[in-house]
């Protein structure tokens, strides 16, 4: 019945040959603990498939070459870490305004600063929302096993073709370096880019849900790409209001008005949840093997958020009008809090569990004993 | 009505162009359109990727091809991903002297080193102009700016010279008032593989002639009276000719050797 196959792979080795699996043919980047094994994973794998591999002189080199691939009609991508995901937000910034594909994949560690080097932290996740000057959004994901990482890179992808944007995908050391069993189907789906029809322009579109098609370099059409603001035919335009509000909001509608879409979460026991837990990468493995610890004594609900941008709100407004607290462990002095706190908006107390440095996980013990004391 | 031959290759609605009475950005842009014709380059294999800058907008609207106009400093390495995937289309960066030797300093230096197959013309006006006439890294010592009203106390680059040592296949230096040898240098270089880079020392009506009181033509008369052939000029003149020119395999064939032997 099956046609999956099993691997043995680290979160950073399945966030690799997710790409693959997605039909990434084009990676340039820089050294970076820990996301360095993505890398070196398509180094060896990318030119035996007829792709391109490329090491940057610097994160900023490498997201621009990203974006003139992807023109060149690549799908493309790269990993850094903190450092260097700092580098890659004007590229970033470039490709959501460009409505460039394409993959940033950031293995964060603790920062900020060089912080402590290849040390698991949770502490880009705002970075990751709104990094970039100036009004934008982008889908980011986030993994919480190697399954995941496999999974969702190819629906990162994906998603970046489908909606012509940059995307983020959020991991963290903890999960790169884990090693388990992954379920690897034999094929999976690839999101063609839209190519125009007609004389369909290259930057605008009548539904806002839908990006415009992509039309690629070579092929006559004298496009004009800017990462300033432009028409619907790339012309700049750099001094008139309603051009430039027409397009922002477009390039948020884009993403917003696709968030069910794009919304992807794991909820357990949430119905009959006496306390709940809020939580995303590593740190969701250890919230769903606290409610197992403590099965029999204490309810628990776990939601385990796998999109953090933007939020899937549903199952945070029903854990919380069914728990009588809910708790946030994180790797970070408080960002993933923020939202829990704003979506609850006081249905029920929130609480804090923060670790930050060491590179140490959150141990599901803890949490177990925490989560105790609040169902009382 | 008679057209200009070169009409067919400008964008008609980005024309009349925004660039200042006296510039040379419409020499540079006609040396190159020339050099292309000649060379029978298909504009629509073409593709032209700009920084930030006056230079920048050379090609990005006003030429009727393909274009990128990138964040500042970033245009080679948005042309090497292109160049990279499409092996086929000819990629030109025009970019200014801030955009390329300042900002973009490290992946020039580099794209020459790599010997990556682009050509990347850059248009050295002497200061940042675009943003008032600021010092930048190829403006002569004691020359006042609006960040040096006192003189600049620093040295320029000699971007030619640095370029062509990092390891690039085809180099040269010229100005708006040497424009045969330019569109020679041009047509050579578009016929060549791997890292190829002309410079074009260009007057700046506005930021530096303004700053100086030498009307465009004056600035002209500079450019001729201040340059000299490469070997022959002193460490205040601009130095004129081809730096070096090389025939080793451009980074798509060495890719290529790697994975295929």
């Amino acid at each position: 019945m099956s046609s999956k196959v099993r691997r043995f792979w680290s979160g950073n080795i399945a966030v690799a040959e997710g790409a693959l699996a997605a039909g990434v043919d084009f990676y340039a980047g820089y050294p970076i603990t820990p996301s360095s094994e993505i890398m070196e994973h398509m180094a060896r794998e990318l030119p035996k498939r007829g792709g391109v591999f490329l090491q940057a002189e610097d994160e900023i080199a490498a997201i621009f070459m990203l974006i003139g691939a992807s023109w060149a009609d690549a799908r493309a991508m790269t990993a850094t870490s903190g450092p260097g995901f700092s580098l890659m937000q004007e590229g970033l910034g470039m490709a959501v305004m460009t409505e460039t594909p394409l993959l940033v994949v950031d293995v964060m560690r603790v920062g900020p600063g060089t912080g402590q080097a290849s040390k698991a932290a949770q502490g880009d996740l705002m970075q990751a929302r709104w990094g970039r000057h100036g009004d934008q959004i982008l889908p980011v994901f986030a993994p919480s096993s190697v399954q995941d990482c496999f999974e969702l890179t190819v629906l990162a992808v994906n998603t970046a073709e489908k909606l012509r944007t940059p995307v983020v995908l959020l991991s963290d050391e903890l999960l790169a370096h884990t090693w388990e069993t992954v379920q690897v189907p034999a094929e999976v789906e690839r999101v063609e880019r839209r190519r125009p029809q007609g004389n369909e322009p290259p930057f605008g579109s009548p539904e806002p849900r839908l990006p415009p098609p992509m039309p690629r370099l070579g092929d006559g059409h004298a496009l004009l790409v800017t990462g300033s603001t432009h028409d619907p035919w790339g012309m700049r335009q750099t001094s008139d209001a309603q051009t430039h509000r027409a397009l922002v909001e477009r390039l948020w509608q884009k993403i917003w008005l696709n968030r069910t879409e794009l919304s992807r979460y794991e909820a357990v026991g949430v119905e009959e949840a006496e306390v709940g837990i809020v939580a995303y990468g590593s740190v969701g493995r250890s919230a769903l093997a606290a409610r197992k610890l403590l099965a029999g004594n204490v309810r628990v609900g776990v939601v385990v958020l796998k999109t953090v941008w933007p939020l899937p709100e549903e199952p945070i407004v029903a854990l919380a009008e069914q728990a009588r607290a809910i708790l946030v462990p994180e790797l970070s002095l408080g960002q993933l809090l923020w939202d829990v706190e704003r979506i609850v908006a006081g249905r029920c107390p929130v609480l804090h569990f923060s670790k930050v440095g060491g590179g140490l996980p959150i141990y599901p013990e803890e949490l177990a004993e925490k989560l105790r004391e609040v169902a009382g | 009505m008679s057209v200009h031959s070169l009409h067919a290759f400008l964008r008609p609605q980005a024309l009349p162009t925004v660039f200042c009475p006296g510039c040379g950005n419409g020499l540079v842009a006609g040396a190159i359109l020339r050099a292309l014709a000649r060379a029978q380059v298909d504009l629509k294999k073409a593709v032209f990727v700009a920084g930030i800058g006056c230079a920048a907008w050379i090609p990005s609207p006003h030429f009727l091809a393909d274009s990128l106009h990138v964040a500042h400093g970033r245009a080679i390495p948005t042309a090497l991903g292109i160049k990279l995937r499409r092996p086929e289309l000819q990629v030109i960066v025009v970019g200014g002297d801030g955009d390329i030797a300042g900002i973009g300093g490290n992946h020039l230096l580099h794209a020459a080193r790599r010997n990556a197959d682009l050509l990347v013309i850059m248009v050295n006006n002497l200061v940042y102009a675009m943003t008032g006439g600021q010092v930048g890294p190829t403006t002569p010592h004691g020359l006042p700016t609006s960040t040096t009203p006192y003189g600049n106390p620093e040295y320029p680059l000699d971007v030619a010279g640095v370029v062509a040592a990092a390891g690039a296949n085809y180099v040269a230096r010229w100005t708006t008032a040497h424009l045969g040898p330019l569109e020679q240098s041009l047509l050579k270089a578009l016929g060549q593989e791997g890292f190829r880079f002309v410079e074009v020392v260009s007057p700046c009506p506005a930021r530096v002639g303004g700053r100086l009181a030498m009307a465009p033509v004056e600035a002209m008369k500079w450019l001729q009276a201040h340059s000299k052939p490469l070997g022959q000029a002193g460490p205040e003149e601009i130095a004129l000719g081809e730096y070096v020119e090389r025939t080793r395999p451009g980074l798509l064939r060495a890719l290529q050797r790697v994975v295929h032997g």
